[in-house]
């Protein structure tokens, strides 16, 4: 395993995968699509009820769309994870003199990129809607910033889901309770309303402290603490993940 | 230095508490076409993944063109190829983009040179800018194999080549494997078709629950044997003749037109 190859090993992988998604444009339109949906949804239909106290709704709700969106996006790194064991690709990489390593980054890069093309749709509608923001550059390079974190936090989870499900839709079903943790949080509505126990939890979940550092950065207000618990969380998720991606990576492809 | 290029000894692996291989051992010479006979379950597979670094044996060991595979494995990688029992090729890519990427992870110079090169030796240039999801079982076998030669690997392990295809796609798999041997290649095969050890292989193992039972040339094997009564029968074409046959006169008469 030469380390001088790491990087073009990764980039063949990369532009391997990238590859897949632009030949299958339809996922990143199903990505993309369900959270404009619930973005059209929260602001046309729910939106005049909810006191979110501020006047433009889709302001506040478009951190926790983001959220949504790129936890529906890595089910797809799962997906593609998946068919590439079962296919018996991952062997024949691993019969190669590559590095190993290289196989999985193409795929977490891959879900990077992708989640971005996404997220760029994403931001366009919001601004059709109505959403403006007054951010400066350094707030939107930290908000892309974290939404990268969080991206990586999510796909090496889903990294874990691809490499030891045992069906195809084992490895896409752990996506769900990752889809309501926006729900459960200050994504789209103030926690101040909902009952203790969900409060708590509410305000002491991941979900809510990136949702409130986005939304304060893209509104000018100052950050506070919130953009550190964001990173810890993202950065503490990365860690734990990555270890037992690994680790299943390991037990899946070699010892079967 | 031997003329070796794979050697095991006594190889053991379990499954949990399934014993698989019990105890392995063989040569293979460089440059011959080795076959491993035995049914399903025998533990070819296991064999296989062992020798090309997938699989660590609970004990025993093997070398492949003089690398220790649990010491050296980067080196052993190097010098093999392995096409699975599955064909393992990316659908969503062209048969082009598939050989492309394999010299690219290989490191080698002119990947696209290498590409069409092995696109034309095996009548696959037609096809080779649809993507490999479109191909018949035969043609994604001839991908498989072609990602295989990519980078000329001294051995090639081919764990059941022909299984699942045509008759003319196997014979041209077998065509395949005997150029390779005659250009200089190590191949290690597995199969479960006596035919097909019998038509390709140099040398002949027989792999049976868990140990080889027989290993040497098919001349030699069949000398075990008592000695072959004559008997005059009537040569009745084969089935696979029959098939061949008509099938070619189609191709040919459809050529006419």
């Amino acid at each position: 395993m030469e380390a001088r190859y790491l990087l073009s090993d990764m980039s063949v992988m990369l532009g391997r995968s990238m590859r897949h998604i632009f030949r299958s444009m339809d996922t990143i339109i199903k990505v993309a699509l369900m959270p404009i949906l619930f973005m059209l949804l929260f602001v046309y239909v729910f939106g005049g009820a909810i006191q979110s106290g501020t006047g433009n709704y889709v302001n506040y709700l478009l951190p926790g769309i983001l959220l949504i969106a790129i936890a529906s996006g890595i089910a797809y790194t799962a997906y593609r994870l998946f068919l590439d064991v079962q296919k018996g690709i991952f062997e024949r990489f691993h019969s190669m003199p590559i590095t190993h390593s290289a196989v999985l980054w193409g795929h977490v890069l891959t879900s990077l990129v992708s989640n971005a093309i996404s997220l760029v749709v994403i931001v366009l509608v919001a601004f059709l809607m109505g959403f403006r923001s007054p951010a400066g550059i350094l707030s939107w390079l930290a908000v892309i910033g974290i939404l990268a974190l969080f991206t990586l936090a999510l796909t090496w989870i889903a990294a874990i889901a691809g490499l030891s499900a045992k069906t195809i839709d084992g490895a896409s079903a752990f996506s769900f309770p990752l889809l309501f943790l926006p729900f459960i949080s200050s994504a789209f509505v103030p926690t101040g309303t909902m009952p203790p126990a969900v409060r708590v939890f509410a305000e002491n979940q991941p979900v809510t402290s990136i949702v409130d550092a986005i939304r304060a950065l893209l509104s000018n207000q100052p950050v506070g603490n919130d953009i550190w618990i964001a990173i810890a969380w993202c950065v503490g998720i990365i860690v734990v993940a990555y270890v037992f991606a690994m680790r299943a990576y390991r037990r899946r492809v070699l010892s079967r | 230095m031997t003329d070796s290029a794979i050697i095991t000894r006594d190889l053991r692996k379990s499954f949990k508490k399934t014993a698989v291989l019990k105890s392995v051992s063989f040569d293979v010479r460089r440059g011959e076409i080795f076959a491993l006979l035995g049914s399903n379950g025998a533990g070819k597979t296991t064999t296989i993944k062992i020798l090309a670094t997938l699989l660590r044996p609970d004990s025993g060991a093997s070398s492949v063109s003089g690398f220790d595979v649990a010491k050296s494995p980067d080196k052993v990688r190097q010098s093999i190829s392995l096409t699975g029992q599955f064909t393992a090729v990316d659908e969503m890519l062209t048969g082009r983009e598939n050989l492309h990427m394999i010299a690219r992870l290989r490191h080698l110079d002119n990947p696209g040179g290498i590409a069409k090169g092995l696109l034309e030796r095996l009548g696959l240039t037609d096809a080779a800018d649809r993507n490999a999801g479109t191909y018949s079982g035969g043609m994604k076998r001839k991908l498989d194999l072609a990602m295989s030669l990519v980078g000329k690997p001294s051995v090639i392990f081919l764990d059941e080549p022909t299984t699942g295809l045509d008759p003319e796609a196997r014979l041209q798999v077998w065509e395949m494997v005997k150029d390779l041997a005659k250009g200089g290649t190590t191949v290690f095969l597995t199969t479960q078709h006596l035919e097909e050890a019998e038509a390709l292989a140099d040398r002949i193992a027989i792999l049976h629950e868990g140990r080889i039972v027989a290993d040497a040339t098919l001349a030699e094997l069949k000398k075990l044997f008592p000695p072959a009564k004559v008997e005059y029968v009537e040569k009745q074409p084969t089935l696979e003749e029959i098939f061949l046959h008509m099938t070619r006169k189609e191709a040919s008469r459809k050529e006419i037109q």
